[in-house]
């Protein structure tokens, strides 16, 4: 059978956005290595729920590192352990019998918490509205191989587009800032043929949007790459930098968008 | 109670003449709205995944006033996202005889023959429309170094019709529809609602006019008026507590709907995934699918002998049993996805599966890297073996990988007719959620074509059918029919949270799904189905005595989410178990241990079952009633398929 | 005035705002490669930097230093502005702190901008007032009898002092700190670096910030081992 683990859990408890919020301390027993990160958090849900308690909120859908539901920092880093992982995807076999494990929620002003571990991510919605798409009528489409595109160009693009929009860049960023995810979808349809038409409206607006919902700013630290889930490169900001500059001078002498 | 064949039916609706002109005419005959009286009728679109997104977008686009609603915090969220294998199209981009025909012909008999051929027609028709969509979109498809996009053969097609995007296809197209979606929300067309979730449909004149929801965050119920309402909220999976699906995904919606009067149409097709990852233990919470493609290069084995201990690589060669290989020796390893199941599961109740759980059998590339080379197997397979690692810790190139059979998508759904429409008026009914096109059996890369066909093509245009029959805004949430409705969710709620026993809600969603698997799982026969009819109504009496809902409906409670679910999967489950009963064949994805060949091959029975079972609900507990939708098949021959 | 509303606009973005430090500080990383170079001169002996001097003083008939001046002091203003209202801002984005607090990759250098960035603010007043703006009472004549400022011996009698080198080496040492994360993140801002660049861009970073640092201390350093002599 499995090895198993004793841990020691110091979790934020907040009973809801509006409540104050502090770490409480939590015994994990008997965890196998084999269980999933958010595994052992059921199996000390179970216990509390047993015990009369209320189980630690958190959010999780998927639990294959595909739907960007799950979040917490887990000892200071957001989706803890191991590169190009999400919460999710991390494994019990990654800590050692007998450790304390910190697990707060992805912090921002952005991200409000509404419970625990939960945090609202509407913000980001909110950016993708602000011009995150290609405004491409249903019915209104050409053949699909009538504009090749470079493979390179279409490789680079996915690269951008691979992001789940978990909000991992924000939370480990110390200034909270979302210019991974905004660079990400700003570069991933900036690149295309198809998106060209709106590319310096698109930069502007999200990058205004991304402003508006307090977000801070880069310091070029990379912090965001670093824990990205999907391993997306901080070369896409710079892309976006270069981008906003140019859409920035052409609004300002050349045209309205 | 078994009423006579079509008898009492709702009209399929299915459009006359010849079966390439069908949905040209059904257009051409399907009423309009005139654009500025389009603004005046409200769709409440239930799930946001990718037919509930791109049908919210492009109803938006048409003028429709769209309210969207999903359990997640994003639509960007949904299940859909997890598809990895890619979308069939028949663009014929490979001059290599495909066509609208044979994509529509490999559907139906794919399906086993239990499928609606005009349905499956005109999902063939739209699916080259959907991919011109999605790149218009800015879905990054893979492509070829001279700019065209590529396409790989998948699940066994004759033909390369599938569009992918890396091992991320579903990913990809449900952003597209997600930031079409978004657009329309910009744009002031669509009112969005994430964290809500519907639990309950309400019915106005017998007319589907409403929806009661639950503010995940609040805890309020609250309900929203509308001309019409979309259910696209995906299958049923997790009624076995253990599949492929997410841990959201729920029936709570459609099995609601059914209750309302809407017919579940062949809930016992349920497909199973060969190549996922094994249960590691009572703990676990959800099974990884890993592609089908391994089986291009693994071989399949377990151990002759059963309780065997040894390590794999220390069991000699003549003391293993490649059971596909030598059972079908001409398909081997590569034996269509329901064989290789059973053959599974078969070994493993032996008693010879491995690991832990002895649930369990190896998927072996030692013989492939001799062949090839490590280098090359790591070319081909080096993300999936990665994948494998994480979960396992398993080095997969030094071990054989150890696999089992899961769910994975269910095929049966909310009887709909050609216009998408249930039985109920005015409730369509979309994507996974309906039962129309896949019949007993889903193909690889269909799924992602039929929820996208549906919300991007079809309901666009069929929805007016039903609207154009209506007054705009009748309606209001003042209506005494919502007031009773609210009251009976907030009823529910109220009984969750004063229950107090002993047990939590998950205790008795993995003891339901257990049982469903082991009884309506990969093989079912009459006896173990009755068992279970017996015994799913005792838990689901033990659950109403004795779950525990902590806390309270003020706030997030996720336990309390969690209850409804199960408390719907509870009653679910003996519909489940009834259609498996009744259907006294195997096809597709239903399987009765007393209906196989000598062979162990599945054995139909068309000259009685090829019809669609769709149930009326007759109260909880009581016996469901039977309702047979007749198939015609005018274009497409039945047969028997063979692997041998 | 519909070019300052969009400069408004642009100023209020993050990005924007980011541009100009960017900006300002390229400005600010050439002028000190000037000025080391300048400085360097003073290894000619106290003739080459003293008619380097003069020419500084005197190129576009004594207008070129008050150019150079205003547009330093320029960039000197949009950097520290710029800085302030992003750092202000940052702060706002985060209020609540992880209690246990990790960093994954970002450099000592990077998560101290802000630190070392006043330190050079006040070392670059003093240096002002040691260099430029207190009255230099020693003269230098030339062969031809010319008679100027000795900013030769200015420097050597300044550096004499043990306290007022360690001062500027010190100084020296937060200012190569500072360019150790400020040069490649010029590139990183302004669009000029790519995941082939990257590396290049970051050695060029920690390089010209070696550069800088090695250069400027090397003359308190000679002057103190007595290479340098009044």
């Amino acid at each position: 059978m499995a090895k198993k683990l004793q841990l020691t859990l110091k979790v934020w408890r907040q009973p809801s956005g509006k409540a104050e919020g502090r770490i409480e301390t939590y015994d994990a027993k008997d965890i196998p290595v084999t269980a999933s990160f958010l595994e052992m958090l059921d199996i000390v849900n179970e216990g509390i729920i047993a015990d009369g308690g209320e189980p630690i909120a958190f959010d999780h859908d998927c639990r294959e590192g595909i739907c960007g539901m799950c979040s917490l920092t887990i000892n200071g880093c957001p989706h803890g352990p191991g590169k190009g992982v999400t919460t999710c995807q991390v494994h019990m076999r990654s800590f050692q019998d007998g450790d304390t494990i910190w697990i707060e929620p992805f912090r921002a002003d952005a991200f409000p918490v509404l419970k625990d571990l939960m945090v609202d991510r509407t913000a980001f919605d909110h950016i993708i509205q602000a011009g995150g798409f290609i405004s491409a009528r249903t019915g209104s489409a050409v053949d699909a191989n009538a504009t090749p595109i470079p493979k390179p160009v279409a490789d680079a693009a996915f690269d951008a587009a691979a992001c789940i929009g978990c909000g991992a860049c924000v939370a480990a960023c110390k200034n909270a800032s979302a210019m991974l995810f905004v660079a990400a979808k700003v570069e991933h349809l900036g690149m295309l043929p198809q998106g060209k038409a709106e590319k310096d409206r698109r930069v502007l607006s999200m990058v205004r949007a991304m402003d508006d919902h307090g977000f801070g700013n880069c310091t070029n630290q990379y912090e965001c790459e670093a824990v990205c889930p999907k391993e997306i490169s901080a070369t896409y900001i710079t892309k976006m930098n270069r981008d906003f500059a140019a859409a920035s001078v052409k609004e300002a002498v050349v045209t309205e968008f | 109670m078994v009423s006579d064949i079509s008898k009492d039916m709702p009209d399929s609706k299915i459009p006359s003449g010849p079966i390439a002109e069908k949905w040209t005419k059904h257009k051409m005959d399907s009423r309009l709205i005139n654009p500025n009286n389009k603004r005046k009728y409200t769709v409440l679109v239930v799930g946001s995944g990718l037919a509930g997104a791109s049908a919210a977008a492009t109803l938006s686009e048409l003028g429709y006033k769209v309210k969207c609603f999903c359990y997640q915090d994003s639509p960007r969220r949904a299940h859909s996202i997890a598809a990895q294998g890619g979308i069939n199209a028949a663009k014929n981009y490979q001059n290599d005889g495909d066509s609208v025909y044979r994509l529509f012909y490999d559907t139906v008999k794919g399906g086993d023959f239990r499928s609606r051929e005009a349905n499956v027609h005109r999902l063939a028709e739209c699916s080259t429309e959907i991919i011109d969509q999605c790149v218009a979109q800015g879905v990054p498809f893979a492509r070829e170094y001279g700019g065209l996009l590529a396409n790989r053969s998948f699940g066994g097609a004759q033909v390369s019709r599938t569009f992918y995007a890396r091992g991320q296809t579903g990913q990809q197209l449900l952003i597209g529809a997600y930031s079409a979606l978004s657009k329309q929300i910009a744009a002031g067309g669509v009112e969005m609602y994430p964290r809500t979730e519907m639990l309950d449909l309400v019915l106005v004149d017998g007319h589907a006019k409403g929806i009661v929801v639950r503010d995940m965050v609040t805890g309020r119920v609250h309900s929203f008026a509308g001309d019409t309402v979309l259910l696209a909220t995906g299958g049923y999976g997790n009624v076995f507590y253990l599949s492929t699906n997410a841990m959201g995904c729920n029936v709570t919606a459609a099995y609601r709907a059914h209750k309302r009067g809407a017919y579940f149409a062949n809930p016992c097709y349920t497909q199973i995934h060969p190549t996922c990852i094994p249960v590691s233990g009572a703990y676990q919470s959800k099974l990884t699918l890993m592609s089908e493609s391994l089986r291009n290069d693994g071989r399949v084995w377990v151990p002759k002998k059963a309780g065997e201990t040894r390590r794999p690589r220390d069991i000699p060669e003549d003391e293993r049993d490649y059971y596909l290989e030598r059972k079908y020796p001409s398909f081997g390893n590569l034996a269509p996805r329901d064989i290789s199941s059973r053959g599974a599961k078969e070994v493993c109740d032996e008693g010879r599966g491995v690991g832990d759980t002895g649930l369990g059998v190896y998927l072996d590339f030692a013989a492939a890297i001799d062949r090839d080379g490590e280098d090359a197997i790591r070319e081909r397979y080096g993300n999936l073996f990665q994948m494998y690692e994480q979960i396992t810790g398993e080095n997969a190139y030094q071990t054989p990988m150890r696999i089992f059979p899961a769910v994975h998508y269910t095929m049966g759904g909310l009887w709909v007719d050609y216009n998408l429409m249930s039985n109920i008026p005015g409730l369509h009914v979309l994507g996974e959620a309906n039962f129309s096109d896949h019949g007993a059996n889903r193909l690889g890369a269909s799924a992602l074509m039929q929820g996208l066909a549906d919300g991007y093509f079809v309901i666009p245009c069929t929805i007016a059918n039903y609207l154009a029959g209506e007054t705009p805004g009748t309606v209001t949430t003042e209506h005494e029919a919502f007031k009773k409705v609210e009251e009976e969710v907030s009823q529910r709620i109220h009984q969750f949270l004063n229950i107090n026993g002993n047990r939590s809600v998950d205790s008795f969603h993995r003891e339901l799904g257990l049982m469903v698997w082991d009884k309506c799982g990969m093989a079912r026969d009459r006896e173990g189905l009755t068992e279970a009819l017996k015994k799913i109504p005792e838990l689901r009496e033990e659950f109403w005595k004795n779950v525990r809902v902590p806390g309270d409906n003020n706030n997030v409670n996720q336990e309390l989410e969690k209850a409804g679910r199960v408390a719907d999967f509870l009653e679910f489950a003996e519909l489940l178990c009834y259609d498996a009963r009744a259907r006294e064949e195997s096809c597709g994805g239903h399987f009765r241990t007393e209906y196989q060949t000598e062979e162990g091959e599945a054995m139909r029975d068309d000259e009685n079952y090829a019809y669609v079972s769709a149930w009326e609900h007759e109260g909880v507990g009581k016996e469901p009633t039977l309702h047979k939708e007749n198939l015609e098949f005018e274009n497409v021959k039945l047969a028997v398929r063979s692997y041998k | 005035m519909k070019l300052l509303e969009s400069f408004k606009q642009f100023y209020a973005s993050s990005i924007g705002k980011k541009l100009l430090v960017a900006l300002s500080g390229a400005v600010l990383l050439l002028f000190l490669l000037g000025h080391l170079l300048g400085n360097l001169v003073i290894y000619l002996g106290r003739g080459a930097l003293n008619d380097y001097a003069e020419f500084l003083h005197h190129a576009l008939h004594g207008m070129g230093v008050w150019i150079a001046r205003v547009g330093l002091l320029g960039a000197v203003g949009i950097h520290i502005m710029a800085t302030i209202h992003l750092a202000a801002q940052n702060r706002a984005a985060r209020h609540s702190r992880y209690a246990y607090e990790s960093t994954q990759t970002a450099s000592k250098a990077s998560r101290t901008m802000i630190i070392s960035g006043t330190i050079i603010l006040c070392f670059i007043i003093f240096h002002l007032l040691h260099f430029t703006i207190l009255p230099n009472d020693l003269k230098d004549v030339t062969t031809a009898g010319h008679v100027r400022p000795d900013v030769y011996g200015m420097v050597v009698k300044g550096f004499q002092n043990v306290l007022v080198s360690l001062f500027y080496i010190v100084s020296m040492a937060f200012v190569c700190f500072h360019l150790s994360h400020g040069v490649s993140s010029v590139f990183q801002t302004l669009g000029f670096r790519s995941e082939k660049s990257a590396d290049m861009i970051k050695w060029l970073g920690h390089g010209y910030a070696a550069f800088i640092f090695l250069g400027n201390i090397s003359i308190p350093i000679a002057v103190l081992l007595g290479f340098l002599k009044f």
